[in-house]
């Protein structure tokens, strides 16, 4: 099912010429109303009526989610506050949250999004839509919660967590559709299992899952255990939130991307250079629309490529392949956005010195896993067991606190954290995505 | 009468427990008593020898997590009760026990225990008064 015929098998040619139209539109605007837009077009020589064809992006320079940083709250906001009619944030966990704004058609246009997103899933007019996304600050829960809406879904907003009760809503309402990250779909599994629910009896036919990085064998193993197909989307807060890309179910082969709203570039995270069609890069995306907030070039850090090649449902949208990973240090762990500095710094405040560590993330029974090793030295060591083991438990509890996962912490000898000679290797991901 | 006990932080892993006695062996350093705490991921070992300051050294020197404690060694009298005997004194004054360990050999009729308290003068004080005999350091590590 197609939500928008007219956009979302625009030809090529229209579609670019669209394109350009927006792009110039928005360099205008931001040139005219973001300070920090227009001293850095300046400082790049680049005047808005220079911008004549979709090669001129590469004139434009990066922004990056420093830039929002430093910006925060409201430093990148495009139009005058009492028209920001939403305001969402990520999560804040390196310091202060990046922070993003709605005006009213924002907030139209990312239902489009998601709305489109949905009914490339199946799910339509009719359809019970269980929203396990968050609800808040964090851009899941309403930003899908909007899309469902408007494509006349009947949604319930039960946000993410209370599985017991979300199984007991699946049962009692009759849900056709889910949507939540795709590793609590897998925890939901396990809970109906526990509860003697058989998931496959159920009426849920699709899962619209995302926010994290998960596997086609995650997906196979989803949908044999909940006997529905489920279907990849991707998005991000800066950009708009979920509706940034999405599956459809016909092809489950990499993400159409909205590209009437988002101009999208594969980039050489090293040296900033575009890169033809199909080689592996930082996704990069500048939003054509977006009034509240708009970005130009927004540096994602998303590994991935696009592909080109027309899709059997009827789209005209490049697809982005899964994210393969990220361009730096950044883990995503549950969904979370984790820094090995955060961990570093709780170390550090711990015991007043840094000892030699190593963050170790892995995947069981596909849900990740966070293993803090601490290499014990005089200033940790104690003869006490209970001492050492409270040290354990006060790292973990704070690591808990800072950024809501659950971590082991495990104190090891003196020496045993391997040592390089460059920059110290902190982390080791042995999930395979 | 407070003795020095050298504890050590070790891994769970196998062969790690040799090392550590390979290397006092080899440097001529000789057990008197031991005591080995362990969780799932670690454990510590304590011991009681015959040169601690040597053994601290050349556990540190060969890059172990060493530890210098002091404990006191008591007198415990061999016989049913004997061990209670101590206890009651310690809890009567209040006085709590960390963690304690046997001594490998005999001195009269009595065993020796190891241990280790969070106040220790106290506790060396409330023994001697109620005639429990606490052993010089010299004394035990020549045993």
């Amino acid at each position: 099912m197609i939500w928008n015929e007219e956009y979302e098998t625009l030809p090529r040619e229209a579609l670019e010429a669209l394109q350009l139209k927006r792009l110039q539109n928005l360099v205008e605007r931001v040139y005219a109303t973001v300070p920090f837009y227009r001293k850095k077009l300046d400082e790049a020589g680049v005047r808005p009526e220079q911008i004549k064809s979709l090669d001129d992006l590469k004139r434009l320079p990066f922004t990056t989610k420093q830039d929002l940083r430093d910006n925060y709250p409201f430093g990148l906001f495009a139009v005058p506050k009492e028209q920001v009619v939403r305001i969402h944030a990520s999560s804040g966990t390196t310091g202060k949250p990046t922070v993003v704004g709605y005006t009213k058609r924002d907030i139209n246009t990312w239902a489009e999004l998601m709305a489109r997103t949905f009914q490339a899933a199946g799910v339509g007019k009719g359809d019970i839509l269980q929203n396990a996304y968050g609800y808040g600050l964090f851009t899941g829960g309403l930003g899908a919660h909007y899309g469902a809406e408007l494509i006349g879904a009947s949604v319930i907003p039960i946000s993410g967590g209370n599985s017991k009760k979300q199984i007991m809503i699946m049962q009692d309402f009759g849900t056709t559709a889910i949507s939540c990250t795709p590793s609590y779909a897998l925890n939901l599994y396990e809970v109906a299992e526990e509860m003697g629910v058989d998931l496959k009896k159920l009426p849920v036919k699709v899962g619209v899952f995302g926010a994290e990085p998960w596997t086609n064998e995650m997906r196979r193993e989803i949908e044999e255990k909940w006997g529905i197909d489920a279907i990849d989307i991707y998005g991000l807060s800066e950009v708009i939130g979920p509706g940034v890309a999405f599956e459809c179910v016909e092809a489950k082969n990499g993400m159409h991307i909205n590209e009437d709203h988002f101009l999208v570039e594969i980039i050489d995270p090293e040296t900033g250079e575009q890169l033809p069609y199909g080689e592996k890069g930082e996704i990069v995306f500048t939003t054509l629309t977006k009034e509240a907030i708009p970005l130009i070039r927004y540096r994602t850090r998303d590994i991935t490529r696009l592909i080109k090649a027309p899709c059997i449902c009827g789209r005209t949208f490049v697809r982005m392949e899964k994210v393969m990973g990220r361009s730096d240090d950044m883990l995503i762990i549950r969904g979370v956005n984790v820094f090995p500095s955060q961990i570093e710094s709780i170390l550090m405040e711990t015991k007043g010195i840094l000892p030699h560590y190593l963050i170790i993330v892995d995947r069981e029974n596909n849900l990740d896993t966070l293993e803090v090793l601490v290499e014990v030295n005089e200033e940790f060591f104690s003869d006490e067991i209970k001492k050492l083991q409270q040290l354990e438990i006060s790292i973990e509890k704070s690591i808990k606190e800072m950024i809501g996962i659950s971590a082991k912490v495990r104190l090891v000898e003196p020496k045993t954290i391997e040592r390089s000679q460059g920059k110290a290797k902190r982390v080791i991901d042995k999930r395979k995505i | 009468m407070k003795i020095t006990q050298i504890s050590i932080f070790i891994e769970n892993q196998s062969g790690r427990l040799w090392e550590v006695c390979d290397l006092l062996g080899k440097n001529n350093i000789n057990i008197r008593a031991l005591s080995l705490a362990d969780t799932s991921d670690f454990g510590i070992l304590r011991l009681i020898v015959n040169d601690p300051e040597k053994a601290y050294q050349k556990l540190r020197e060969n890059e172990f997590t060493v530890g210098k404690t002091e404990v006191i060694a008591v007198e415990v009298p061999d016989s049913p009760g004997g061990l209670a005997k101590v206890l009651k004194i310690l809890k009567d004054n209040n006085i709590n026990v960390e963690y304690m360990y046997a001594f490998v050999e005999r001195s009269g009729d009595c065993a020796i225990m190891i241990f280790r308290f969070d106040e220790t003068d106290k506790a060396i004080e409330a023994l001697n008064n109620n005639g429990i005999k606490t052993i010089k350091g010299q004394e035990i590590y020549g045993l």
